[in-house]
């Protein structure tokens, strides 16, 4: 295991997973172009054909399932483009994949974001939870 | 010969871009940020330094899994606002300097930092929203700007070490460029922020406020913290902070500081804003 996969709820962006969403991640990066945008939104099923993701990464996608993407090979920089394309935000989509509201979300952050101290490591959660 | 007279640390968070392009620099949110940042835009405006030479990193908008240079630098004339997925920032087109970049990449690549050389740029969030924060919405940017684009979005980025001692280089390459520049070098990103995964939202100011004191007066034990621990104290995207360490490396050993501004939350990001300069040095 790689030190850093101790990290809990954290898809740190390696070779391995770069391999797995390559095609994820470059749907995503196409809609920096405009024109591609305008193609996606007049037709998202055949403008997801053009791209060869597999069918449990098209399923998050047509989900909008952003925990789901970066689990199987997405990176945030990239997912963040189709979030943007929908209206979403930074904290919707923070919220959603830590499982609350997006106005519980912002007010964790006003409050001065997730504490690190329990999050450090696997060991922690599973302490927590055991206990 | 050209000098470097400071160095800025800056977050370079999307959201501040947005709350300037938008106008609402004064709502509840944001209004304490920028009151804060207030004389850090009074400082540059006084050094009206000719050239900003920006470290940032590319957020998938010029580069992206096709193309991945861990070093980048910029040689063109000019460097237009990137669409990164929402159209371009309505901020001014970025002037480069051709001749100062030139003599930095040969100088870098002799001195064996092997940089990737980039004509056709344009520049994300990442290069603007510094100088959106140090300069505000001018018709045009008072400097000139040599982006240098680091990969921190795919693992592995280059280590702090590496980041500090291309500083380094940078500023042998700085002074021996037969000009009057006058050029501050800012480092970008950070400081703490995690965007993904069930983590996200993660802040750890006591980790931001030490890096800070580091920037100042230990930055060669800074440059020597691994990447596990940003992963793990300063959130997946906290690795941005590398870069900070590349501004660092092109000042004196011993610098003032300046300035500082830490603000809780912008957007999902801890943001900071640090300047420091040779002033008081024999």
């Amino acid at each position: 295991m790689r030190d850093y996969e101790t990290i809990p709820g954290t898809y740190v962006f390696d070779g391995r997973r770069s391999i797995q969403g390559y095609a994820l991640n470059m749907f995503c990066m196409s809609l920096n172009a405009a024109a591609n945008r305008a193609a996606f939104k007049a037709d998202p099923k055949v403008y997801l054909d053009g791209h060869a993701l597999t069918d449990r990464q098209r399923q998050a996608v047509e989900a909008r399932d952003w925990l789901l993407m970066l689990q199987l090979g997405g990176n945030i920089y990239y997912t963040y483009k189709l979030a943007a394309f929908d209206g979403l935000n930074m904290q919707d989509v923070g919220a959603q994949m830590s499982g609350v509201s997006t106005q519980d979300f912002s007010q964790m952050m006003v409050d001065g974001g997730r504490r690190v101290e329990g999050n450090r490591h696997i060991d922690e959660i599973a302490e927590r939870t055991n206990g | 010969m050209a000098e470097v007279i400071a160095g800025v640390g800056t977050s370079h968070v999307p959201a501040v871009g947005a709350a300037i392009d938008n106008n609402k620099q004064n709502d509840p949110y944001w209004a304490p940020y920028f009151e804060k940042i207030e004389p850090a835009r009074q400082w540059i405006a006084e050094a009206k330094p000719d050239v900003c030479l920006i470290v940032y990193n590319d957020h998938a908008s010029t580069f992206s899994l096709e193309l991945i240079p861990t070093f980048a630098l910029g040689v063109a004339a000019q460097f237009a606002p990137a669409d990164e997925g929402y159209g371009p920032r309505p901020v001014p087109i970025v002037q480069g300097h051709p001749e100062l970049a030139w003599h930095l990449a040969e100088s870098l690549i002799l001195d064996e930092f092997d940089l990737t050389i980039a004509n056709e740029m344009a520049v994300d969030h990442g290069l603007t929203v510094p100088l959106s924060v140090m300069y505000g919405q001018p018709e045009a940017w008072p400097c000139r700007v040599i982006p240098l684009a680091v990969n921190v979005v795919q693992y592995p980025a280059p280590t702090g070490n590496r980041c500090y001692r291309l500083g380094q280089a940078i500023r042998r390459a700085i002074d021996s460029f037969p000009g009057n520049e006058r050029v501050v070098v800012f480092g970008t990103g950070g400081m703490s922020h995690q965007l993904q995964g069930e983590r996200a939202g993660l802040i750890n100011t006591e980790f931001d406020l030490a890096f800070l004191d580091r920037m100042v007066g230990d930055p060669e034990a800074q440059a020597a913290v691994p990447h596990i621990e940003y992963l793990r104290e300063a959130g997946s995207e906290g690795i941005e902070l590398v870069m900070w360490l590349t501004m660092r490396g092109a000042l004196n050993p011993k610098v003032r500081e300046v300035f500082r501004a830490h603000h809780v939350p912008t957007s999902n990001t801890s943001n900071g804003l640090i300047i420091l300069d040779h002033q008081g040095e024999p």
